[in-house]
């Protein structure tokens, strides 16, 4: 085989790239987002919150993290415009003298991480189920399905709120701050699968009588090789939907559990944490420590969900 | 339920909702629940002052905490503090109409010692009670303690026939695993009875009609409910829901203050609030140092004391709400707090202490913590966590409810903790009980140290606190009482942070006495 | 259809056993329940005739089996944080629950079928625009911040209304309480069923809208139409009876999930329901409480589910028929 010369691979890029941006720019899906300025602002700021959450080691003034950057000494600093302000802290601090920025860089960063990896688990766990049950039908999908009919009868954050407390019960002695990211991640997705394994067996029980199926199956490959590499690419697509509005859930949820007490320690404070803080200081005044954490989660969740709404629709044919 | 009888019973609590409404309700509101009406089950001071209104001692303490009568008239001292004669008072009634007696009075004593109650310390082990005649009860002891009724006004007596009667002889234990008639009923000699009482939700209490003593306030009715939530519990005075609460969160002081509905009694409370340190164990239950207990080490111990900020606690944690203290004891409690310094806040000289000890990049250590016990508890313990990183070492925080926290840390949980934050306010008012019981050696069987949760111990200190206690001399118990403390504190045993202020929120409209104790006690209050 | 029935009835039964065996594993084995109950100097001799009295030396099943029976007996255990039997504290807590529960629902009910009918009817109005706006924040809003939030309003910086607990007040019978009766009891209910209420509500304005948008392009409101039918009597004789059907249907399903979200607004208003009693049994670890909630709220939902499954069952003929099939 001849080496392509450095024009040729220029060449081939220049066209492969102007085909993807094309594709792209022509794309139904792409159409639709432009057309929708609501749903561009959505997107804006989801992408400048995901990336302050990932730069928060670079961009946020301090760590809150590290209590050893902590001083007391700046607790309750009402922000910078305010009267007893301090330049140091644009939005203020909290009562134990965290930037409040900066404590909320980094809760987001929790926030979106808890959310993010609790959807994940619960994809896993639903796409698992929903290929085991559809593929194999039978006695598995029955049983697997009445647990999932179970479960939709209660809703996912009274499920999160048991689980938390049963596997608190069980990691007894372990500090919260090791244990609560664990566990909340445990809780969203023990508590979310349902509907990815639903939508996962629904299509997978239409695939599995295709013809490529069959084919793979005279084969000889095995069952778990035909379900990850043949079935699972031709169901995934719904699945995406179905993160994005899991996330928004998910978020809400952590939030929840970290307001109530049983989710994240004040120490390394996630959104709920931050504005279960500030709910004390609610009467005495100092209204920036639950005012800008609740801020930020309501827009987070809102953006969330708005892209969750415009992709479900975009994605969906008959409403289009 | 007919339409007719569902009409009648809305007729009927509509009318008792107006007369109740004319009659003058005092609405109290504290942090905590009211879990047990046993006067034996849990020795803290909330429960001691809610049963307070409905149980009496022989003795009782008036609004400065001296010592006065109470069921018994007068007591006499004899054989040098071996033996005590009370004279009870005549005429003295149950709430079920049955007459106090010294039968009464020997059956509480046996009931207080019994396994399960939480109070056994308020009766020395070996003391013989023997009736003389109905109203006169005779104590001997087997070694002399000129302060044996010091904390008897929270040895509450209970009616031999009633408990007899109902089954509940036998104390409840906190650990019981369902409650007992005493539990869950009251028959006391006190001021209030108990209406009714739904545990966690609300308890109401009535005056005792028969009650001996001169009415010093103006209810009909104390209706009491623990709110835990601070924000809400705050609302709730301010909105005039409820009439009096404790405790006022001290971030919230000055918008109590400044409403037209309610002020805030502040004061210095008894009671210091400390950090403990695991040094009995020859190897710490939480922490990355293996083999060794840094505790021990008397050089680690002082680098704790060093590292942290008292001041800006007081300053920022306790909005200036706060004593910050050297002394494990109240300052009021002893006649020269002067004589006792803070160490200097000086973290670097604390970096080069643990550098001595061995620990040059600091350790990792467990601490446990409650968050709903004492003022701002929480955050003093996080400020305490970054205080101390920066001295290297770093704190895994362990902030729980406080039922969690005590069945974690004290006795019964086996003191399983490293480091931790706790309260204590002497019983006895006394330096004597904070050597014996926070102080004193732990050892299997005896209930010194009990409440030493560290196992910090020295011998020289126990002999002293011995000493302490059968010493009649003001002057000369003094000098013993500082020589242990000057051992204790050059020892630092612990680090003392504060003296927390107690603050109470109460209806203008509300007239009542602050105790430094934080015994909120509505038989002194009146409405108008 | 007798058959259809017993399958579902079967089934309901099926899903609280589920419930139960869930409820169970908590309560014998996450929080070993004799553990809770000693102290550390309790004498083993004394443990083990513990556990020989709470028969936890008998096989699991008997174990599950007593388990089931003392459920059927409302019989749960005591509560390691209150040592009071979790039925009495469960029962003193539920009217505070169902109360609320009910102002909210009710609450959700008719301004939800307000909002929708106003949307539906003139779907480009300013006010529709702000009610969807509001439906939007509804849906999105974790219910804590929208009660602080209402707190700081209302409370807080107005002083209109109480921000905590039930008020005032008066006992009904034996068990019930209510609030119902005093001034206060019905203010404090203000912000806490509004709370409450309001993920509910958005629902049913949504579906409220959709459903009359679409009963609105049906033939037989054109045919009223053409006959000269007043527009008001169209609107409200026909359309949204038409409406009102699945949106009773949604708002019974609701009701369960109502009551299990009670916890969280529960918590922020400081309402003494069973809501809060079940965080604290989760902050303090307190299993049977726990358990006992679980299959309370359970059997709540079970028996929502089947009530309206049955129901469907008898009034829609499509599903009568597929039934006899």
């Amino acid at each position: 085989m001849p080496t392509p010369t450095p024009e040729e691979v220029k060449g081939l890029v220049a066209s492969g790239g102007a085909t993807l941006a094309s594709r792209i720019r022509d794309s139904d899906i792409y159409l639709s987002f432009r057309a929708s300025p609501l749903t561009m602002l959505a997107a804006a700021i989801v992408v400048i919150m995901v990336a302050g959450a990932l730069l928060a080691a670079w961009i946020a003034p301090t760590n809150p993290f590290d209590p050893a950057t902590v001083f007391l000494a700046d607790a309750s600093i009402p922000p910078r415009w305010q009267q007893g302000g301090d330049p140091r802290f644009v939005i203020g601090t909290d009562d134990q003298g965290r930037d409040l920025y900066s404590a909320i860089l980094y809760g987001l960063r929790v926030s979106l991480l808890v959310g993010g990896m609790g959807v994940l688990l619960a994809a896993v766990i639903g796409i698992t189920l929903g290929l085991v049950a559809g593929y194999f039908g039978g006695r598995v999908d029955a049983i697997i399905m009445r647990i999932a009919d179970v479960q939709l009868t209660f809703p996912a954050i009274l499920i999160a709120l048991l689980i938390d407390g049963v596997v608190q019960a069980l990691m007894k002695g372990v500090p919260r701050e090791q244990s609560a990211i664990p566990v909340l991640v445990i809780s969203i997705g023990l508590s979310f699968w349902v509907q990815y394994a639903r939508t996962i067996r629904g299509s997978t029980m239409v695939e599995k009588n295709k013809d490529y199926v069959a084919a793979a199956r005279l084969v000889g490959l095995p069952a778990p090789v035909i379900m990850l590499r043949h079935v699972l690419p031709n169901v995934i697509g719904p699945v995406l939907v179905i993160l994005t509005i899991n996330l928004g859930l998910a978020i809400i949820t952590e939030a929840t559990l970290s307001f109530l007490g049983v989710g994240l320690p004040p120490t390394q404070p996630s959104l709920g944490t931050l504005i279960a803080i500030g709910n004390k200081y609610l009467f005495s005044g100092d209204w920036w420590i639950v005012t800008f954490p609740g801020l930020t989660l309501a827009i987070l969740v809102l953006a969330v969900n708005l892209l969750g709404d415009w992709l479900r629709d975009a994605l969906n044919p008959k409403l289009r | 339920m007919s339409i007719r009888k569902l009409c009648l019973a809305t007729v009927a609590a509509l009318a008792l909702a107006s007369v109740s409404a004319n009659a003058v309700t005092l609405r109290y509101a504290n942090q905590g629940d009211l879990k047990s009406l046993d006067p034996y089950t849990l020795n803290e001071t909330t429960a001691n002052a809610h049963l307070g209104h409905v149980y009496e001692g022989l003795t009782k303490r008036d609004r400065e905490l001296k010592i006065i009568p109470g069921l018994a008239e007068r007591w006499e001292v004899m054989d040098g503090a071996k033996k005590w004669r009370f004279y009870l008072r005549k005429g003295v009634k149950f709430q079920n109409g049955e007459d106090f007696t010294a039968d009464d009075v020997i059956f509480s004593a046996d009931r207080v010692r019994a396994q399960g109650s939480n109070f056994q310390t308020r009766v020395p082990k070996g003391a013989k009670f023997s009736k003389i005649d109905d109203h006169t009860v005779e104590v001997e002891l087997e070694s002399p303690n000129p302060i044996m009724n010091a904390q008897w006004d929270t040895w509450y007596i209970m009616s031999k026939k009633w408990a007899e009667a109902n089954n509940t002889a036998a104390p409840t234990p906190a650990s019981a695993t369902s409650p007992s008639h005493a539990s869950l009923n009251a028959n006391g000699t006190g001021p209030f009875r108990i209406e009714s009482h739904q545990p966690g939700v609300k308890t109401v209490f009535k005056p005792h009609a028969g009650w001996w003593g001169k009415k010093e306030h103006n209810l009909d009715e104390i209706v009491f409910t623990p709110i835990s939530n601070d924000a809400t519990r705050v609302a709730a005075l301010l909105s005039g829901e409820v009439d009096v609460i404790e405790p006022v969160p001290i971030q919230d002081i000055p918008r109590v203050n400044s409403s037209d509905k309610a002020r805030v009694l502040a004061g210095p409370e008894s009671r210091t609030i400390f950090l403990g340190f695991d040094q009995i164990r020859d190897e710490l239950l939480e922490s990355n140092v293996k083999g060794k207990n840094p505790f021990k080490d008397v050089r680690v111990r002082q680098a704790f004391n060093m590292a942290i900020d008292k001041e800006t606690i007081k300053t920022r944690v306790m909005r200036g709400l706060s004593t910050p203290s050297p002394l494990m004891i109240a300052p009021e409690l002893v006649p020269w707090p002067k004589d006792f310094q803070n160490p200097k806040f000086d973290p670097d000289a604390a970096k080069k202490l643990l550098e001595e000890a061995g620990y040059p990049n600091g350790f990792e250590v467990g601490m446990d913590c409650p968050n709903d016990r004492y003022v701002n508890d929480g955050p003093i313990c996080q400020a305490v966590v970054g205080m101390l990183a920066r001295i290297g070492v770093k704190v895994n925080l362990n902030a729980q409810p406080k039922a969690q926290y005590f069945a974690k840390i004290l006795k019964p949980g086996g003191y399983k903790t490293s480091f931790y934050l706790l309260g204590w306010t002497p019983g006895t008012f006394d330096s004597h009980n904070v050597l014996y019981d926070i102080h004193g050696c732990r050892a299997e069987g005896s209930p010194r140290g009990e409440s030493n949760v560290g196992g910090y111990c020295n011998k020289t200190v126990d002999e002293l606190a011995d000493k302490v206690l059968v010493e009649s001399d003001t002057a000369k118990r003094n000098a013993l009482i500082k020589e242990a403390f000057q051992i204790t504190t050059k020892e630092f045993a612990y680090v003392p942070l504060h003296q927390q202020a107690l603050a109470w929120g109460v209806a203008k409209n509300v007239e009542l006495s602050q105790r430094p104790d934080n015994s909120v006690l509505l038989y002194w209050a009146t409405k108008k | 259809m007798l058959a259809f029935i017993l399958r579902r009835i079967a089934q309901s039964l099926l899903v609280m056993v589920t419930v139960a065996l869930i409820a169970f594993v908590m309560f014998r084995f996450v929080g070993d329940p004799v553990n809770q109950m000693v102290g550390v100097d309790t004498p083993q001799a004394e443990v083990a005739r513990l556990r020989e009295s709470l028969g936890l030396n008998d096989s699991t099943i008997v174990q599950f089996g007593r388990f089931l029976w003392n459920a059927l007996h409302f019989e749960f255990g005591t509560s390691y944080q209150f040592r009071l039997p979790v039925t009495q504290l469960l029962g003193e807590r539920a009217p505070a629950t169902l109360e609320l529960a009910l102002v909210a629902s009710l609450f959700a009910l008719i301004v939800g079928v307000v909002m929708g009918v106003y949307c539906a009817l003139r779907p480009n109005g300013i006010l529709a625009r702000l009610f969807q706006a509001i439906s939007l924040v509804g849906v999105s809003l974790p219910t804590f911040l929208i009660g602080i939030l209402l707190i700081y309003v209302f409370a807080v910086t107005l002083g209109w209304l109480p921000s905590n607990g039930r008020g005032q007040v008066v006992k009904l019978g034996r068990w019930w309480t209510t609030g119902f009766f005093t001034a206060s009891g019905l203010r404090a209910l203000i912000l806490p069923a509004i709370t409450l209420g309001l993920f509910q509500m958005t629902l049913i304005m949504r579906l409220v809208r959709a459903e009359m948008m679409e009963v609105m392009r049906t033939d037989y409101v054109k045919f009223a139409r053409a006959r000269g039918i007043r527009t008001r009597s169209i609107h409200f004789r026909h359309a949204l009876k038409n409406t009102l059907i699945p949106v009773i249907t949604i708002a019974g399903l609701q009701l369960g999930s109502i009551i299990a979200f009670a916890i969280i607004t529960e918590t922020v208003f400081n309402w003494p329901g069973m809501g809060l009693l079940f965080l604290k049994a989760v902050q303090n670890v307190d299993i049977p409480i726990m358990a006992a909630y679980l299959m309370l709220i359970g059997l709540l939902f079970v028996t929502i589910n089947l009530i309206v499954d049955l129901a469907y069952g008898l009034v829609d003929p499509r599903l009568r028929v597929a039934m006899r099939s």
